[in-house]
């Protein structure tokens, strides 16, 4: 989960609402291969036939805001997106795509750096962006956090009793 | 260096004498919620963590809200999946109709001063209304707190926004909260917490703040908080006499900023489509905005308050035809007492449909969906595009005092120029 990964540049603007990733309707379902298609379905049906797998989403501020819908960070994730690297996250998002196991990077001025379907370069464990020449760093984890990640989300970190990790 | 009150409630839970500003903690949390739409996936991880459900003062309740009553098989289906993790594991249930996670904590005195809450659920910030550190996170982290009794936290920021003055008429506690969206804007409490404070606070019912609260996420904040005080108390008396600690910030607490907001300059504003912050006052609009439907309701405007606000616009009236108004009460209680007091019977009257306790309309599940090209008034906290149905439908947020207005005439207009009712 902590390796480095390549992949092409799909570009959204700022303050993209968990709401449009996926609206409220389709939260009765919680399997990934079902959701995937309903990633921006109400503002824009079929965007998840156009995503290459292995993509890299890259966005502007406030990333995720609005609902704490967990499906968000999953249908991301089902629909083939590798990492998600943005200006800025909302708070609950970014906490969702953690206990999730999909790796993200906050990282000021990526939004101006890179443009659709450019080739991107992403280190999660350095917090380190690569566009074309141009190495970038975001903000760094503490480490129970990339432990968490290492572990592909919350789930088995509490299984595997990692929770003791971060002192009180 | 005085203190915060994140700093205060966060070092309490995480067993330290003092916290600082960012700090990374583990916190003991005081009771956990979650809703239809978000148990399912907690219990799909809680069931992959291999624990058992740990103790926490207040546990952990789930209610229906969301989807209920259920409105297809698949809804139905989910309910009974949770209906049995609940009973296997005794957790407490509010099934269809008993009201909002959003409202009932409060109203049956599980959330009190001081304590800290999640809830899987944005709008979990409506719990600061009374004086808790109450904030959302997703299903898994809810699985966790569910499995551990603890979740890592930073301690946020703290946001003070200062309240001075005196509310003219047809202005309410939405409109306030609207206008610290506009000033904060949509990103503006990013990571931070806000805190309600200054001499107006005490005009606030407890109502009014829980409105405002809830709103605290819709600029990203963690937290939205009044400190507990005397109305508090009187409030939180009328459903328990269990034992609460109320915390406030020390005077010389280290706010991260300051923003004012003068009461008395206020009028009835409204956030225009496509965004929570595009804020303006419904006297400056220069267009008419015709409307198909309006909702009276949500965690944020679907209090007894608000009922009776509209209830009062409307009496003896007739909404403008061709108009739907939904009107929602936020739990069996406050539909209870709005019956008791007439405002049901005024509200049907003039036209409003009335449905049962829940979210459906303000999260576009059900009974009030928009089609393409519809616009909507709502009471609710946001209107990003298909939020309440179809990405090519509008909503403009309000108070329940315009969106009164609204559905008399059928356009958003301003209530003082009606002439009807008044506050």
């Amino acid at each position: 989960m902590l390796e480095t990964y390549k992949g092409k540049v799909v570009k959204l603007g700022d303050n993209v609402d968990t709401n449009d990733i996926i609206a409220t309707r389709f939260l009765i379902y919680t399997d990934p291969q079902k959701l995937k298609d309903y990633l921006f379905y109400e503002i824009d049906p079929g965007f998840t036939e156009r995503i290459e797998p292995g993509s890299i989403l890259v966005a502007g501020h406030n990333f995720g805001c609005g609902s704490s819908r967990e499906h968000a960070a999953i249908v991301i994730k089902a629909a083939g997106f590798r990492a998600v690297v943005a200006e800025s996250f909302a708070r609950i998002f970014f906490r969702n795509s953690i206990a999730i196991g999909l790796p993200l990077i906050e990282c000021p001025g990526i939004a101006t750096e890179c443009k659709q379907g450019d080739e991107l370069e992403v280190d999660i464990r350095n917090s380190v962006v690569k566009v074309k020449d141009r190495e970038m760093e975001g903000l760094k984890y503490p480490e129970f956090i990339l432990d968490i990640l290492e572990y592909e989300g919350l789930s088995n970190w509490i299984a595997e009793n990692r929770d003791q990790v971060l002192k009180p | 260096m005085g203190e915060t009150f994140a700093q205060k409630i966060l070092a309490q839970k995480s067993g330290r004498k003092r916290v600082e500003n960012d700090q990374f903690l583990r916190c003991k949390v005081d009771g956990v919620l979650a809703n239809d739409a978000t148990a399912k996936l907690m219990i799909e991880s809680f069931n992959k963590m291999n624990r058992e459900v740990a103790d926490m003062p207040e546990g952990c309740t789930i209610y229906f809200d969301h989807f209920a009553p259920a409105p297809n098989q698949d809804a139905a289906a989910n309910h009974n999946l949770v209906r049995d993790f609940c009973r296997k594991h005794k957790i407490k249930l509010y099934d269809v109709g008993r009201g909002s996670h959003l409202h009932v904590p409060v109203e049956i005195g599980q959330c009190r001063p001081g304590m800290l809450f999640v809830g899987a659920d944005s709008h979990t910030t409506v719990l600061g209304g009374v004086g808790a550190f109450a904030t959302g996170v997703g299903s898994t982290e809810l699985a966790s707190v569910l499995a551990t009794g603890e979740l890592w936290f930073r301690v946020p920021r703290v946001v003070k926004v200062e309240l001075k003055g005196e509310m003219p008429e047809y202005v309410v506690a939405k409109d306030i909260m609207l206008e610290v969206v506009r000033q904060l804007t949509i990103s503006g409490g990013r990571y931070k917490a806000l805190e309600f404070t200054g001499e107006a606070v005490k005009n606030l019912s407890v109502e009014s703040r829980l409105a405002m609260a809830s709103m605290a996420v819709d600029i990203g904040a963690k937290v939205g908080f009044f400190a507990a005080d005397r109305i508090t108390e009187e409030y939180i008396r009328e459903y328990t006499d269990r034992p609460f600690n109320i915390v406030t910030s020390d005077p010389g607490a280290n706010y991260e900023r300051t923003v004012t907001v003068d009461l008395s300059s206020l009028e009835p504003l409204v956030a225009l489509h496509p965004s929570i912050d595009n804020v303006q006052p419904v006297s400056g609009l220069t267009e008419t905005i015709e409307i198909n439907e309006v909702y009276l309701g949500s965690c944020t405007n679907g209090r007894l308050e608000d009922l009776e606000t509209a209830a009062e616009m409307l009496q003896g009236r007739r909404i403008c035809p061709g108009v739907r108004l939904i009107v929602a009460p936020q739990s069996k209680i406050i539909y209870e007492k709005a019956l008791a007091e007439g405002i049901i019977q005024k509200l049907s009257e003039a036209g409003a449909v009335i449905l049962p306790s829940g979210c459906g309309p303000c999260s576009g599940t059900h009974l009030g969906v928009m089609a393409p090209g519809e616009k909507v008034l709502s009471t609710g906290s946001r209107n990003s595009p298909g939020r309440m149905g179809s990405g090519q439908s509008q909503i403009f947020v309000a108070s329940p005092v315009t969106a009164a207005a609204a559905a008399l005439e059928g356009r958003i207009v301003d209530p003082k120029q009606t002439g009807w009712g008044g506050k």
